[in-house]
């Protein structure tokens, strides 16, 4: 399948939410709100809830499925105040030694002048720096879009995670064709160049695992995909915990330290 | 122009000036402040009317963007600054090196590394070689070891002559390095950034090196050690995304781009016109998020002053 065809689903309004995985595959949750500095960012949902027996904190970026939700939501493009607020609540998790799993799925952090006057760089820099610090285990799945800085703000984690036709860039293809062509209807070309998709993620060791969807997309058996995240998280969150905390911060730093080539 | 087609082409949203001493505007994503009045008129008269004053600037000389005065290179000197308006021009790695650490102790890091191609994106070797060739850089950033005013620190300079500072696997690489071996050695770090943010033609592994460099800046931080960042223009996405909003001190000098999103794509987004001075240097400040402006000639000694108030002791009275 073209890139850009898996661009396209990945986008999908009826593609499942963050909330529509949280509530299917967690018991219990209970949403909490606010960055405690400014306001609470409905762009990004996040709170405590029940994996089987463990206690875990979860947090996700938010689209609408309709355009009242989508204006409610942002279009799942976060202010730094979401992003201050997910450190809230991942720093919150540190100190109750519960688990984090983030669900990512956004075009991007916004692009605005409240977001600008209020450090939408600075937010998602202390993102990066205390993520890698994390005394819990942390896994992020990117659920349909992983928008750049605005994705990487959440994924900074020891597993990381993407659905079939989910897709993770350092830009959308458009802003790439823009401005490396100048010409953002050259986006499909740039999709196919950029490797942007779970399967090229994959390969570029960028992601650990890439979760089936059925034919069309996860919207088709929402239940299909959400029971094998469920299950993964369980598997994979027993292994996490079990490594002492040195061991998983050192492969933490270790797994974003040998991203990188060149010649010398 | 060739030259120029490279750059217009690899570069990420920022505008491009004094090349090979031919003044030439480039509109991109987030043009510099005083370069505005130029983007609104009609794009025709724009492009003839530089190529006009292109013609009048003689070898040697360059038009100040900003005071429009027509300048002898030599009259900029070592800070390169406009004699008349004191407008700041942008400095490459070389010179600030020389700006900065004490004369002769600069000991540079990972000389010889250079980029590969990670994702085989068309042309990408082709575009390094050439830009290497232009400006006797391998990549965009310059690490080493040095003393200012005696005191000894880790010093990362970044260049907006080479692919407009952008983000790639050897800038992340040799600032990770930096920061290991600070960490190491018990050393501080300063950082003078200039980038248009990620290096499009590195895809993913340009975003990687966002959260590398900031996962190292952490271990060094944890240690107990001093980073300092000194924003220069521009500092802009994935740049002020990461390592550039990470220092314990934040400085700027005045006047200087430092955003995250492109002024362009903001204004798309908004559908209004920013003000002038929108993403400045003083624009941060009042907001919070850097802690002063720094004249360029008070930059060494603030520095100093600055490893001095944390205690790093001269070299050799350690």
């Amino acid at each position: 399948m073209p890139a850009y065809d898996k661009v396209k689903i990945a986008r999908k309004v009826s593609r499942p939410t963050a909330l529509d995985y949280i509530n299917h595959i967690f018991d219990d949750f209970i949403e909490l709100h606010g960055d405690r500095g400014f306001r609470d960012d409905s762009a990004i949902v996040g709170g405590i809830a029940m994996l089987g027996d463990t206690p875990v904190t979860v947090i996700g970026v938010q689209k609408g499925k309709t355009m009242e939700e989508n204006i409610k939501r942002n279009f799942g493009q976060p202010h730094p105040e979401g992003y201050r607020k997910t450190l809230r609540l991942m720093k919150q998790a540190e100190k109750f030694r519960r688990p984090i799993i983030n669900f990512i799925n956004t075009s991007g952090a916004y692009p605005g002048v409240g977001a600008e006057e209020r450090g939408q760089g600075e937010a998602i820099a202390r993102n990066l720096m205390e993520m890698i610090d994390l005394r819990v285990p942390t896994i992020s799945i990117v659920i349909g879009e992983g928008g750049s800085g605005g994705a990487l703000a959440l994924a900074v984690t020891d597993r990381v995670w993407m659905l079939e036709n989910s897709v993770y860039a350092v830009l959308s293809p458009e802003g790439f064709a823009s401005i490396l062509w100048k010409d953002a209807k050259r986006a499909k070309e740039a999709a196919d160049v950029m490797k942007i998709t779970a399967e090229d993620l994959y390969d570029l060791g960028v992601v650990e695992k890439v979760i089936k969807e059925v034919d069309g997309g996860a919207q088709n058996d929402f239940g299909f995909t959400a029971n094998l995240i469920k299950s993964k998280l369980e598997t994979e969150l027993a292994e996490l915990t079990a490594k002492d905390t040195d061991t998983l911060l050192s492969e933490r730093y270790d797994r974003f330290r040998r991203f990188g080539e060149f010649k010398e | 122009m060739k030259l120029l087609n490279n750059i217009r082409s690899g570069i990420d949203k920022i505008s491009v000036e004094n090349l090979k001493g031919k003044v030439t505007a480039i509109k991109d994503a987030i043009p510099v402040p005083e370069k505005k009045e130029k983007k609104e008129k009609p794009k025709k008269a724009e492009k003839s009317a530089d190529k006009d004053k292109k013609e009048e600037i003689p070898d040697g000389f360059i038009k100040c963007p900003s005071c429009s005065a027509v300048i002898d290179k030599k009259d900029l000197g070592a800070l390169k600054i406009c004699p008349k308006c004191a407008k700041l021009f942008r400095m490459n790695a070389k010179d600030r090196v020389k700006a900065i650490a004490d004369k002769g102790s600069f000991d540079e890091f990972d000389i010889n590394m250079e980029s590969v191609n990670p994702l085989d994106f068309p042309d990408y070797e082709v575009k390094i070689k050439s830009l290497q060739e232009k400006t006797g850089l391998k990549d965009a950033v310059k690490t080493g070891r040095c003393t200012i005013g005696g005191r000894p620190c880790v010093l990362g300079v970044m260049d907006s002559g080479f692919m407009m500072g952008s983000l790639g696997s050897v800038v992340g690489e040799k600032l990770t390095r930096a920061f290991e071996y600070a960490t190491e050695n018990k050393l501080p770090v300063i950082i003078f950034t200039c980038s248009g943010g990620a290096r499009m033609q590195e895809g993913i592994i340009s975003l990687m090196q966002m959260a590398k460099v900031s996962a190292a800046a952490a271990k060094h931080s944890d240690a107990g050690l001093l980073y300092v960042t000194v924003l220069t223009d521009p500092t802009t996405g994935g740049v002020t995304a990461s390592y550039a909003m990470l220092g314990d001190i934040i400085l700027s000098e005045p006047k200087t781009l430092i955003g995250f999103a492109g002024r362009r794509v903001i204004e798309g987004t908004i559908k209004q016109k920013l003000p002038d001075d929108f993403q400045t240097s003083e624009f941060l400040l009042e907001h919070g998020f850097i802690d002063a402006i720094v004249e360029r000639e008070s930059l060494p000694g603030v520095l100093a002053d600055i490893l001095k108030l944390h205690n790093v002791e001269k070299a050799g009275e350690a």
